[in-house]
């Protein structure tokens, strides 16, 4: 993908996110109950977890939409709850729950978008991306014409048009075919690669967990069962595949069942609070 | 799909996002949006000039009626074709307003849009600029065919013109802003609060009749609105060629007041949604 964005200035290794003690509370319902995790620089993590366990509260918590009932969440070092603007334009994100505006063309779109994040040269990264995604034919036709596939892909340009240093990805192969689902996967991988970005991505789907993440968080009912390499889960339960690990985990034979206390996550949260 | 491209790619030039360029370069990116959306719907074109040319045909039509048996009502020629068109700056302001930010709900991209470096008075700003255009675009015709139907020429009102056209947008962006806040807060099932708000204005601030027809005690919460001293200010010139501008002022502060408690009111709501969720089920 974008190799020359490897050339941009990353700030100083600052931690791309911290996470402490999270909890969001709708009500009687916790959507998510003290959580703590950090991502370090340039790594793929995702959160794992079926309906309702969390996923798109905590992304949507680290995104500054929603705001914690208590616990901290700090993207680059800014509290997301009071000082997001200080890092809105480091990060991006792309939500199958959020749609571009449905009657304006796809150029018209991410020009908008091109203008919000403060891009200079417009015409030219929009070129790039519409090429790069293969939508260059499309970029005159109104975004609400195109099939989910094509849609996926403008999402995924909105979201690189600023080479985002943490990307935020909610289930960003939903209702794809496989072949598309695996070239979106492809695209990430290998921006991930040339611009040295964190990438926080919620999935329901264990191939594309196992075939991008670096670390998996998986999440039932708001807290978090495991955190793990997706190969250090396989081989500690015992399985075939992350599949059969997170079955195991939300049917209540997590390794942690009876005990977890603390989390490697935790740890990590702890030093860099 | 195809082989991944290794075509090196155009890195983005991120220009600084704090001053106050960077602020309005946002405003103008969010203007821009409104621009394409109203260029890709011709009917909506049209029908910004439908509604507020039918309305003043009506009055147009009923004044010309009325001015042929009354005489009193002939001197008054122009009174309620001005209320009309004067009420209508008002209402078409507030409902460009607040329709404007209810399609960023229909068109689900508020999510995008509030987790863009995009600061929330940005949204305010360009939503209000884009409000004046819309006013624009629909009441200058109406009101260039109000004098050739008509005979009634807005400019007569002279100066005072440009105050009443700021009294009323203030008016309206206050309201714009109390609507948007409750969607945001409530969800689209407050729609019909958003579309009704400005007509709770239409008897209290005596559009088409003086303060005094209100009984006593409704007088001081009628005086209490901006725009009853734009309407009692442009009969007052339509029907004996003065003008007291003191009641101009005291419109401008009241409105400072009211924007000042719509936008306080706004940004409430907003953190009212973030802390609620329900930006997370915005939508239709």
């Amino acid at each position: 993908m974008d190799e020359r964005v490897s050339t941009l200035p990353n700030a100083p290794e600052t931690i791309p996110v911290a996470v402490k003690n999270l909890t969001k509370v709708y009500g009687t319902v916790t959507a998510v109950g003290g959580i703590s995790f950090t991502l370090e620089p340039r790594t793929t993590v995702a959160l794992l977890g079926g309906n309702g366990a969390g996923k798109t509260t905590t992304i949507a918590m680290l995104l500054g939409l929603v705001v914690p009932t208590s616990g901290e969440v700090q993207v680059f070092g800014a509290d997301m709850s009071r000082d997001r603007y200080r890092v809105a334009e480091r990060l991006n994100f792309q939500s199958p729950y959020v749609d571009l505006p449905m009657r304006l063309t796809v150029r018209q779109n991410l020009t908008v978008y091109a203008g919000l994040y403060g891009i200079a040269n417009v015409a030219e990264r929009i070129g790039f991306l519409a090429e790069d995604l293969q939508l260059t034919p499309l970029l005159d036709r109104d975004t609400g014409k195109l099939s989910a596939g094509q849609k996926t892909r403008v999402g995924l340009a909105k979201a690189l048009l600023n080479a985002p240093e943490l990307l935020l990805l909610d289930e960003p192969t939903a209702s794809l075919d496989p072949d598309t689902a695996d070239w979106i996967r492809q695209k990430l991988k290998e921006y991930a690669h040339a611009r040295g970005a964190t990438i926080l991505l919620a999935s329901h789907n264990m191939a594309e967990v196992e075939r991008l993440a670096d670390r998996v968080i998986l999440l039932h009912a708001g807290r978090i069962l495991e955190d793990e390499a997706p190969r250090v889960l396989i081989e500690t339960y015992g399985r075939e595949t992350l599949e059969d690990v997170f079955l195991d985990v939300v049917r209540g034979r997590s390794r942690h069942a009876e005990q977890r206390e603390l989390a490697p996550s935790d740890a990590r949260a702890r030093e860099i609070s | 799909m195809s082989a991944i491209s290794t075509a090196s790619g155009a890195v983005p030039v991120i220009l600084p996002a704090n001053d106050l360029r960077a602020s309005l370069r946002r405003i103008g990116a969010m203007v821009r949006r409104y621009v394409y959306l109203l260029r890709s719907s011709g009917i909506r074109l049209v029908e910004l000039v439908y509604w507020p040319f039918l309305q003043m045909l009506t009055w147009g039509f009923l004044q010309k009626y009325l001015a042929g048996t009354t005489s009193t009502l002939a001197q008054a020629a122009g009174v309620l074709i001005g209320s009309v068109l004067l009420w209508d700056i008002l209402f078409r302001t507030k409902i460009g307003f607040s329709t404007t930010f209810i399609e960023e709900m229909w068109a689900r991209n508020l999510g995008n849009l509030l987790t863009s470096p995009l600061r929330p008075f940005e949204l305010v700003a360009a939503l209000s600029v884009w409000s004046v255009i819309r006013l624009g675009v629909s009441m200058v015709p109406v009101a260039i065919a109000a004098y050739f139907i008509f005979g009634f020429n807005l400019l007569d009102l002279g100066l005072a013109l440009v105050a009443f056209f700021a009294v009323l947008v203030l008016t309206s962006w206050s309201l714009g802003l109390l609507s948007a806040g409750v969607i945001l807060r409530y969800g689209l099932g407050a729609e019909e609060f958003a579309w009704s708000l400005a007509f709770l204005l239409l008897p209290l601030s005596c559009v088409y009749y003086p303060v005094t027809a209100l009984p006593n005690w409704l007088q001081p919460v009628a005086l209490a609105l901006p725009p009853t001293h734009v309407f009692e200010g442009m009969r007052s010139i339509l029907l004996h060629g003065t003008f007291n501008a003191n009641e101009l002022w005291w419109a401008l502060g009241l409105n400072a007041i009211y924007l000042l408690v719509g936008y306080m009111a706004f940004r409430w709501f907003l953190q009212r949604a973030r802390i609620n969720g329900s930006l997370l089920q915005l939508g239709e």
